[in-house]
């Protein structure tokens, strides 16, 4: 079984798993391991989008 | 005084047989996370999220493997290579099933093979962190 995923989606998948389990293994809490997996997703995909727009800005 | 040296002679024992199945625990989980992703919170009833480190760790295996990533063999060649090994080690059971099916051969000739060699590799470092995880609540260090 293969699947074409886009760079987007490619990203989005590994931020939602590496968040999940950074959250739930750096914190101590479930409330506080929610708000990190919430902070490192964000910053995963954020950071992507930033580094994107770098591209297509240095490429123009 | 008779009463206090009741309580420590009978609890000396029960503190010893905790402290051996914590020992023995603290061995367990972590081998138990890493041969099985999420396996080392489940033996210590941490249900939920034992089933979302183990999901997590899946989906990323197996999407690397959809994405024709891949699965690097034990070799003593180039350092990266090495390197990849040992990521992909990480996986426990995952990583001896995909070379026993002779999955994982990677497709170079697309760049979201690659994509997928990373996401194998990264499966592997997320479950070691997830044992790690394990160890730390066997031993007391998280709840």
């Amino acid at each position: 079984m293969t699947f074409e995923l886009s760079h987007f989606t490619a990203a989005v998948v590994f931020a939602a798993c590496a968040s999940t389990v950074f959250g739930i293994t750096q914190r101590n809490n479930t409330r506080d391991m929610l708000r990190y997996g919430a902070y490192c997703f964000v910053m995963f995909v954020g950071g992507v989008i930033v580094a994107s727009w770098a591209m297509w800005l240095l490429k123009h | 005084m008779a009463n206090v040296q009741n309580t420590t002679t009978a609890g000396a024992p029960a503190a010893k047989s905790g402290a051996s199945t914590t020992s023995t625990m603290a061995i367990l989980a972590p081998l138990a996370g890493w041969l099985l992703p999420g396996l080392g919170h489940f033996i210590q009833r941490r249900w939920i999220r034992g089933l979302l480190l183990m999901l997590a760790v899946f989906v990323m295996f197996f999407a690397g493997l959809g994405m024709q990533g891949k699965v690097y063999p034990f070799n003593t060649g180039d350092l990266l290579d090495i390197l990849g090994f040992v990521g992909d080690i990480g996986a426990g059971l995952l990583y001896f099933v995909a070379r026993a099916m002779d999955w994982g051969g990677g497709n170079i000739q697309r760049a979201v093979a690659d994509y997928g060699t990373k996401f194998i590799v990264v499966a592997g470092l997320l479950n070691i962190v997830s044992a790690a995880d394990a160890y730390h609540i066997a031993i007391g260090k998280k709840p």
